[in-house]
């Protein structure tokens, strides 16, 4: 049993190729390989074109005929309507994606160490409950969900989509963060445990100092899903609320609203996580690979 | 990838926890004589952990479980306008359903889309991770570009993929097709999520661009992890490049490959944000989701929304609750 989901401690989530291959026997060239990754990088690629071409065409380059073309004037008014239009928007997914990952990942991270290595009995059963709660469609939540932020008074605001994230995030954080620990020394704890420290100065004193791999993969993960959802956002948010995914769709499902701006408002919104994923890349791949549980 | 070194030296440590200590995960008891404790010290010993726990249980409880039976309820209730009283009904919204053609069509819609992405993201995930294996110049550059369109919401991925595959046709084509037409490949030139038979298909392209990142991560992850010692002995065994993949590699794949279609699965039958960002609530790319969408917000008939909801859910705990019982056991044997 391959176990994909520990957090490493360090290093890449992915190993490097082993180094002493027999190179001898490999039977597609290099080349071929070469040009066939190649394609592939003009089909992933192809979307991001087409958004960075058309944000700066002007309006009298619209033309379908042109759409594959450069711009022949390049404009930046679509990214400034774009701006105008969003820009709230985007400061509520700020608000949102923000407190929303550290609050799960400080939740993800206590859960983690009971469940890991402070355990009481029942804790795998907890822990089961939990993780089936990573996978449900949101939507068989959702009904109930509205009616009792409506009676919370949390409906159409950031700080009831916020709570709803976190509670959301609790499982896929408890996941990473138990995972993670699984690989401290238990001798560690028991030291700590030994020398007359209680739960929360164990936690504190011992775990916590250890954990900032962990919470780097749980932060961004979290700032992308958050950031990028959109079920609970059209749910549980109001004109003056919507975060960047609604606000987006918006624009873009607007008859009125010239392509320029629809493609600027795109990659305008994409913008924070795609920086995040350049930067932090490595540590977004690991949230990935235990978002795939244990394989 | 081959479990980290540190857990074995981690199991070792636990059997030799000094006696007298609890072990602290309470899963491998201290060895010696037989432990005669009154509960309520082993309480004071876990009791502080489920107590730091305990907000998530209930979170998890009330938002999770308490909200699922909630929804059952309203699934089974008479509440079909804002103002109807909430009667129960038993199964009627669930049954009545399936003699709805628009409900019907969602499902076919979403069991095409379901097979379309899942084939094609493992397929070129396959493919691009085969490709990556064995080292080549630049992976991880080519890795970045493979994977970052994770890192974009399905609304952004969405509005790129509306324009690209535009059917309009003739003077007016424009995206993909507009592309086909310019580099000779006029054939390839059709109407894309609009064809009432197979549009979904085209729907699960963006999807499949999106996630297909993902599965070769995954499955690179899952071949590096193949020990080479393993593919030298049958090599020595005098086995072809060919067999020793087939009968060595693969099944060394298979729980990579099980947790891929897992993920893929249940996203797929959940689609929602994209089908909305591609074509708003048109009923020729209706899906589950959508429906319960529109039932809530444009009908208000929250007990059919809830009994699509039900549906959903049901379809996903198929796919899941037995893949983490396997995995949550796999993991107790500490295989």
């Amino acid at each position: 049993m391959t176990t994909i989901t520990q957090v490493p401690r360090a290093g890449e989530a992915i190993p490097g190729p082993p180094r002493s291959r027999t190179w001898g026997r490999r039977t597609t060239p290099s080349l071929v390989k070469f040009l066939v990754l190649l394609a592939f990088v003009v089909f992933f690629l192809i979307p991001i074109y087409v958004l960075l071409v058309t944000s700066f065409k002007p309006l009298s380059e619209a033309d379908p005929s042109r759409a594959w073309s450069l711009p022949t004037a390049w404009t930046a008014e679509g990214w400034r309507a774009a701006w105008t239009s969003l820009s709230p928007a985007l400061w509520n997914s700020v608000k949102l994606a923000v407190p929303g990952a550290i609050i799960s990942s400080l939740l993800g991270s206590m859960n983690g160490f009971v469940l890991s290595k402070w355990r009481f009995p029942g804790a795998d059963a907890i822990y089961m409950l939990f993780l089936f709660g990573m996978f449900i469609p949101y939507q068989a939540v959702m009904i109930p969900l509205v009616q009792l932020m409506t009676r919370a008074h949390l409906i159409g605001g950031i700080p009831g989509l916020t709570l709803a994230h976190i509670v959301f995030g609790i499982p896929i954080c408890t996941l990473i963060f138990r995972n993670y620990y699984a690989t401290i020394p238990s001798e560690l704890v028991e030291a700590a445990r030994v020398d007359g420290a209680g739960m929360l100065r164990t936690y504190r004193s011992v775990v916590l100092p250890n954990s900032w791999p962990a919470f780097a993969v749980t932060l961004i993960w979290q700032f992308t899903s958050m950031w990028n959802d959109f079920l609970f956002a059209v749910f549980l948010t109001g004109p003056t609320s919507w975060p960047a995914t609604v606000a987006l769709n918006n624009i873009a499902g607007s008859m009125v609203v010239p392509y320029s701006q629809q493609m600027a408002a795109a990659l305008l919104a994409s913008l924070p996580t795609l920086l995040v994923y350049l930067l932090l890349g490595r540590f977004f791949m690991r949230g990935l690979m235990a978002g795939a549980l244990k394989g | 990838m081959p479990r980290p070194a540190a857990l074995p030296s981690e199991r070792r440590l636990r059997t030799s926890t000094p006696r007298g200590v609890p072990a602290v995960d309470g899963r491998h008891p201290p060895l010696g004589p037989p432990r005669r404790r009154r509960p309520l010290r082993r309480l004071r010993i876990w009791g502080p952990g489920l107590l730091l726990v305990s907000p998530s249980i209930l979170a998890i409880g009330v938002f999770v479980y308490g909200l699922i039976g909630w929804n059952v309820k309203v699934a089974m209730s008479s509440w079909h306008t804002v103002i109807s009283p909430q009667r129960f009904v038993g199964l009627e919204n669930l049954t009545k359903l399936w003699g709805e053609e628009r409900w019907t069509n969602a499902v076919q819609h979403a069991v095409l889309f379901t097979v379309v992405f899942v084939v094609g993201a493992m397929l070129l995930g396959w493919v691009l991770a085969l490709l990556l294996d064995k080292g080549i110049r630049g992976e991880g550059g080519f890795r970045s570009i493979y994977l970052f369109p994770m890192a974009v919401s399905f609304i952004a991925t969405g509005i790129a993929w509306r324009w690209l595959m535009n059917p309009a046709p003739g003077d007016r084509a424009s995206g993909l097709n507009l592309l086909f037409n310019n580099i000779g490949l006029g054939f390839l030139d059709n109407d894309w999520w609009q064809n009432p038979t197979w549009g979904m298909g085209a729907m699960a392209i963006p999807a499949v661009w999106q996630m297909s990142g993902y599965v070769m991560a995954l499955f690179l992850a899952g071949l590096r992890g193949v020990p080479e010692e393993l593919r030298e002995a049958a090599r020595v065994d005098g086995c072809s490049e060919w067999q020793v993949y087939r009968k060595v590699v693969i099944p060394q794949l298979r729980p990579v490959t099980l947790a891929a279609l897992i993920i893929l699965g249940h996203i797929s039958l959940k689609v929602f944000d994209l089908i909305v960002a591609i074509s708003g609530k048109q009923i020729i790319t209706d899906v589950p989701a959508v429906y319960m969408w529109q039932m809530v917000f444009d009908a208000h008939d929250f007990a059919k929304g809830a009994a699509i909801a039900t549906y959903m859910l049901l379809a996903v705990a198929v796919l899941i609750v037995p893949y983490l019982i396997y995995t949550v056991r796999t993991e107790r044997r500490g295989t």
